[in-house]
C-alpha cells in the first residue's frame, strides 16, 4: 500500500474539467494517470470522459488523448500498440478508458478481440452502472432493482459479471478497483504498467446523479459498496487470485459484512424495492453466490 | 497540388478546459487552520484537483475551479472543513 504523502504530486488530470460535481470517475482517472505518468496514450470512446476533457482547442487530460467511436476502444488500442511495436519504442502504455456502456454493450466485441489477440494494452472501465452521459438508461452493469429511466420500476435482470468474463480469457492481468479507494487504484495501474499482454481493470465509479445521491457522498457510497460485498476488490495475477484492501479483510473474517441494505438506503435508484423484502433478498443472494464463487475459485488457482 | 501536411483538430492541455468550473459552486467548504492536521485526505479525494499543497504541508482550496461538491468535508476525519452556501459568511 502507498500512503497519501508517498502519492506523486503531479497532476495529469487538470483542474477545470467538465465532470459533474462528486464524479467518482474523476478520482479513478486522475490516480490511473499518476500511476501511468506522462508516457500514457489513452484511447477514449464516446463516454463521460469524451465530454469531461472539455471544449476544443482546450482539453484537461495532459497526455495524448484519442477521441474514437463507441465500439472501437480497444480496437483502436491494439491499433496504437502495434504502431508502437513496429517503432519499437517500448516504454510508453496505451490506455483505452471506457464507460460501462462501452464496454459491458457496445465495445464487448473490440475487447474480447483484444484480449483473445494479445495486444499490449490495458484497458480500464470506469463502471458508474448506467449510460450516465446520455441521460441514465439501463446498461448491462445497472444492478438488480436499480432505476434508470429506461427500467423505471426497477431493473429485473442482474449485472453481467464483466470482470469474470475477462479472466476466462486468460489475460495475464485482471483487477478490480473502486473510486474510493484511490490508493488500492494506484497500486493496480502501477502493478498493470510492469506487465507485457492485454490488462483488464474494472472501476466502479460511484455517480451522484444516476444513483440519486448527494454530491459529497461518492466516496462514502464507494466505501458501503464493499464493505457491504455488492463490489468486490481483487486482482488475478501469475495465475494466481487475491482479494485486496477491505474484501480480503471480509474474505479473512476480520471485518463483518453489513447488509446490503445499509448500501441501497443511501441511493435513490433503489427507491423502488427498498420495501420490497423479496427484492432485497434476491440481492443479498446474489451478493453471497459471488463471494461463494469468487472464495471457490481463489483455492482452485492456488 | 498535394498538400505536404495534414491539420487535425488537436487540443491542448489547458486548465480551465470548461472556464473557471468554481462558478458552479453553490455550496463553498472552508478550511479552517487551527483544526487541520495536514492529512491532507481532502488533496487525496478531490475529484477536481481543486485542493493545492502549500508549501508548509497545509491544503489550500482552490476556488476558481472547486466546483462545492463537498467530498473533502464529507472526508474531514477533524471536521476541519466547513460548508457554507456562498455568499454567507463561516459561523
Amino acid at each position: 500500500m502507498v500512503s497519501i504523502r508517498d502519492m506523486p504530486k503531479e497532476e495529469l488530470l487538470l483542474p477545470g474539467h467538465a465532470a459533474c460535481p462528486g464524479c467518482g470517475a474523476m478520482i479513478a482517472l486522475r490516480y490511473a494517470l499518476k500511476a501511468l505518468g506522462k508516457r500514457t496514450i489513452m484511447c477514449v470512446p464516446a463516454c463521460c470522459t469524451s465530454v469531461i476533457q472539455g471544449l476544443y482547442p482546450h482539453t484537461s487530460i495532459a497526455v495524448p488523448v484519442l477521441n474514437i467511436a463507441f465500439a472501437a476502444a480497444a480496437s483502436t488500442a491494439s491499433g496504437i500498440s502495434a504502431g508502437l511495436k513496429a517503432r519499437n519504442v517500448e516504454d510508453v502504455t496505451v490506455l483505452a478508458w471506457a464507460g460501462d456502456g462501452g464496454t459491458y454493450d457496445i465495445g464487448i466485441q473490440a475487447l474480447s478481440g483484444a484480449a483473445e489477440r494479445g495486444d499490449d494494452i490495458i484497458y480500464a472501465c470506469y463502471d458508474n452502472n448506467a449510460y450516465g452521459n446520455t441521460g441514465i438508461q439501463r446498461s448491462g452493469a445497472t444492478p438488480y432493482g436499480a432505476w434508470t429511466t429506461t427500467t423505471p420500476t426497477g431493473k429485473k435482470e442482474h449485472r453481467k459479471p464483466l470482470e469474470l468474463i475477462m479472466l476466462e480469457h486468460n489475460i495475464p492481468y485482471v483487477a478490480t478497483a473502486c473510486s474510493a479507494f484511490p490508493d488500492d487504484l494506484y497500486m493496480k495501474f502501477k502493478k498493470a504498467r510492469k506487465i507485457k499482454g492485454p490488462r483488464f481493470i474494472l472501476i466502479l465509479s460511484p455517480c451522484p446523479i444516476a444513483w440519486r445521491f448527494p454530491s459529497w457522498s461518492t466516496v462514502e457510497i464507494g466505501k458501503l459498496a464493499v464493505k457491504s460485498g455488492a463490489w468486490v476488490l481483487w486482482e488475478y495475477h501469475n495465475g494466481k487470485l487475491e482479494f485486496t484492501g477491505w474484501s480480503k479483510l471480509i474474505a479473512e473474517g476480520k471485518l463483518k459484512k453489513i447488509p446490503v441494505i445499509e448500501y441501497l438506503k443511501h441511493q435513490g435508484r433503489f427507491k423502488p424495492i427498498l420495501k420490497d423484502e423479496k427484492a432485497i433478498n434476491e440481492i443479498e443472494r446474489r451478493i453471497n453466490d459471488y463471494w461463494k464463487f469468487m472464495k471457490a475459485l481463489k483455492e482452485a488457482l492456488k | 497540388m498535394v498538400k505536404d501536411h495534414i491539420i487535425l483538430p488537436v487540443s491542448k492541455p489547458t486548465e480551465g478546459s470548461m472556464g473557471k468550473t468554481g462558478l458552479w459552486r453553490t455550496f463553498r467548504p472552508v478550511i479552517n487552520y487551527d483544526k487541520c492536521v495536514k492529512c491532507l485526505l481532502c488533496w487525496f479525494y478531490c475529484p477536481d484537483i481543486a485542493i493545492k499543497i502549500r508549501d508548509d504541508g497545509y491544503p489550500e482550496i482552490d476556488y476558481c475551479y472547486c466546483k462545492g461538491c463537498g467530498i473533502c468535508w464529507h472526508e474531514c476525519k477533524v471536521k476541519a472543513i466547513s460548508f457554507v452556501r456562498e455568499g454567507e459568511e463561516v459561523g
